[in-house]
């Protein structure tokens, strides 16, 4: 439930300018799907508004505050992939957040904390259907499983911001129908602010009460890293179907072009 | 079921159901030794080798039954058994398990303190730049330096006695594993420590619970790669100057030519060798279930 606002973003890599001009105010509890073409500055977007990297100009505030300069609790991330750590148990996985904030020293808790703590996480484990792989490390779970646990080990901290960085992309579709389906209750529990950056355009218009495309406005044949690329389309998605679907032909025509 | 149907289970070898002929159809990279075909394969190169110092050993003896550079089995074999059981004469020390305790006592402490060098400093320069910067540099000038060149500079330095050579074992083998552990350490992807990050962790948190649990199997991997040049800086160190150890010994009698020890000195090396690289994949593959799920290594 946290308003994210950016001002005036830009982003170069070694001079190369990756985004520019990026402003964008972002109402509390909207999930807010970005998409557009490979290269054009997603991934780098989702990777400031996690800290992760710092911008060249700009700021991005979080309920009016700038945000930390390095990830921290207050933004979750799930990856496509590498997000959960693969040596330890889909249980242990779930504690470690609870023991990071409890032990400060060797970050694990023994005894009786540690048998509370994995009691605690009982209930996620069932929601999420990974009660019978409990005990099982993340090089035996599927590929979904793997998303769901690294989603669910997202949202321990509650977050006031979650950051999606293409969740779904390896997934086979099935699956990936479920995970959408598992993303929005979750989503409509927590009433988190949610940034997704995909690749597909109908997932995007599926899940998200907003999408923001990028692209690059000007273009240089001669030099192509020459310009960077900023918000082409800024869509709140009202739920009228007809002119969603128009507009998500259009988009996907858009950004097919560009790639 | 045909042959085709199968081509990984079925055994090789003439007792099969399928015919001869249609087996052999099979490319030569998918055809699989049976567990005893796989035993005896292993075996035929040791036994080419025994049985060609079996035959030129006997060949020399019969000319010369005094020759000294190729005793026969049975000659090893004794003497081999005097040297674990008999006191020798002037020491009073069984010679065979003398040697092998002050070797083993240098190789292990050597080892063990490189393996801790290696995991420190290995976590160090993998996960933290300013540790990077400070040290990695460093690390790669003296893992290029010759270690048997600074030998003499630590016997001077450090006398004659167990800690140089434990100091040249160091030296040989921590700066290439401590490079290792690094490497392992910085391929970390980094998605999972920011993830850790975002979990609320401290930079030692994420070392105790990220990171030192995923260099651990890579630490014993780099400890079985050392093993072997630690052996090399054992011997080397031990030829020089020592007063018992396995490569003393081999060092001491080789101006008797004595063969009938020597030889069974190098078998036993390698015995112990064979033995402790075992013994750590054993360890890796137990203690690490999560890094080696089908329960198998190199």
């Amino acid at each position: 439930m946290s308003r994210v606002t950016v001002e005036d973003l830009f982003m170069d890599y070694d001079q190369a300018p990756v985004l520019e001009r990026i402003n964008i105010d972002v109402e509390p509890s909207t999930f807010c799907a970005i998409v557009g073409a490979s290269g054009c500055g997603k991934s780098t977007f989702l990777r400031l508004l996690l800290s992760q990297e710092r911008p060249s100009r700009g700021e991005i505030l979080i309920d009016g505050e700038p945000v930390a300069e390095e990830p921290t609790p207050d933004r979750g991330i799930v990856f496509q992939r590498y997000s959960v750590f693969p040596h330890l148990t889909v249980t242990d996985n779930l504690v470690l957040a609870s023991e990071f904030g409890r032990s400060a020293f060797l970050g694990r808790l023994f005894g009786s904390a540690r048998r509370k703590a994995r009691d605690d996480v009982a209930d996620t484990l069932k929601s999420i259907g990974l009660w019978q792989a409990r005990d099982r490390y993340p090089a035996q779970l599927s590929g979904g499983m793997q998303q769901r646990l690294a989603i669910a080990q997202a949202l321990l901290m509650k977050p006031k911001v979650l950051l999606l960085d293409e969740p779904f992309g390896a997934l086979d579709p099935g699956i990936r129908a479920d995970m959408h389906e598992i993303l929005m209750a979750l989503w409509r529990e927590t009433k988190m602010t949610v940034f997704m950056v995909t690749h597909d355009i109908r997932e995007a218009f599926k899940l998200a009460t907003r999408v923001l495309v990028f692209d690059k406005v000007r273009h240089d044949p001669d030099h192509p890293e020459a310009y960077g690329a900023t918000i082409t389309y800024d869509l709140p998605l009202d739920r009228n179907r007809a002119q969603v679907a128009a507009l998500e032909a259009q988009i996907a025509e858009t950004t097919g072009r560009t790639q | 079921m045909s042959a085709v149907d199968q081509p990984v289970t079925k055994p090789a070898g003439g007792e099969a159901k399928t015919p001869r002929r249609r087996s052999s159809r099979r490319r030569l990279l998918n055809r699989r030794p049976s567990r005893a075909v796989s035993v005896s394969l292993a075996l035929l190169p040791f036994a080419l080798i025994l049985g060609a110092y079996v035959v030129a050993s006997s060949a020399r003896l019969a000319e010369n039954p005094f020759d000294p550079v190729t005793p026969s089995l049975t000659a090893m074999a004794e003497t081999f058994w005097r040297m674990a059981t008999e006191p020798d004469v002037r020491t009073g020390d069984l010679l065979l398990w003398t040697d092998t305790a002050s070797s083993l006592i240098r190789l292990g402490a050597g080892v063990v303190i490189s393996a801790a060098i290696a995991l420190v400093m290995g976590i160090g320069i993998g996960l933290l730049p300013f540790f990077r910067s400070t040290f990695a540099p460093v690390v790669a000038a003296i893992s290029l330096i010759p270690p048997i060149t600074v030998l003499p500079i630590l016997y001077i330095t450090l006398g004659v006695g167990e800690t140089a050579k434990i100091a040249l074992i160091i030296f040989g083998i921590a700066p290439v594993m401590v490079r290792g552990v690094a490497r392992a350490v910085s391929e970390i992807p980094e998605e999972q420590i920011v993830k850790a990050e975002t979990l609320g962790a401290s930079t030692w948190q994420i070392i105790m619970r990220v990171v030192l649990p995923q260099a651990l199997p890579h630490l014993v991997n780099v400890t079985r790669l050392g093993l072997g040049p630690a052996w090399i800086f054992l011997v080397t160190a031990e030829a020089i100057v020592a007063e018992s150890g396995l490569g003393y010994r081999i060092f001491l009698v080789r101006r008797y030519s004595a063969m009938d020890i020597i030889l069974p000195y190098v078998a036993w090396i390698t015995l112990i060798a064979y033995l402790i690289d075992l013994a750590l994949r054993q360890f890796a593959t137990r203690a690490f279930r999560w890094a080696y799920p089908s329960g198998r290594t190199l």
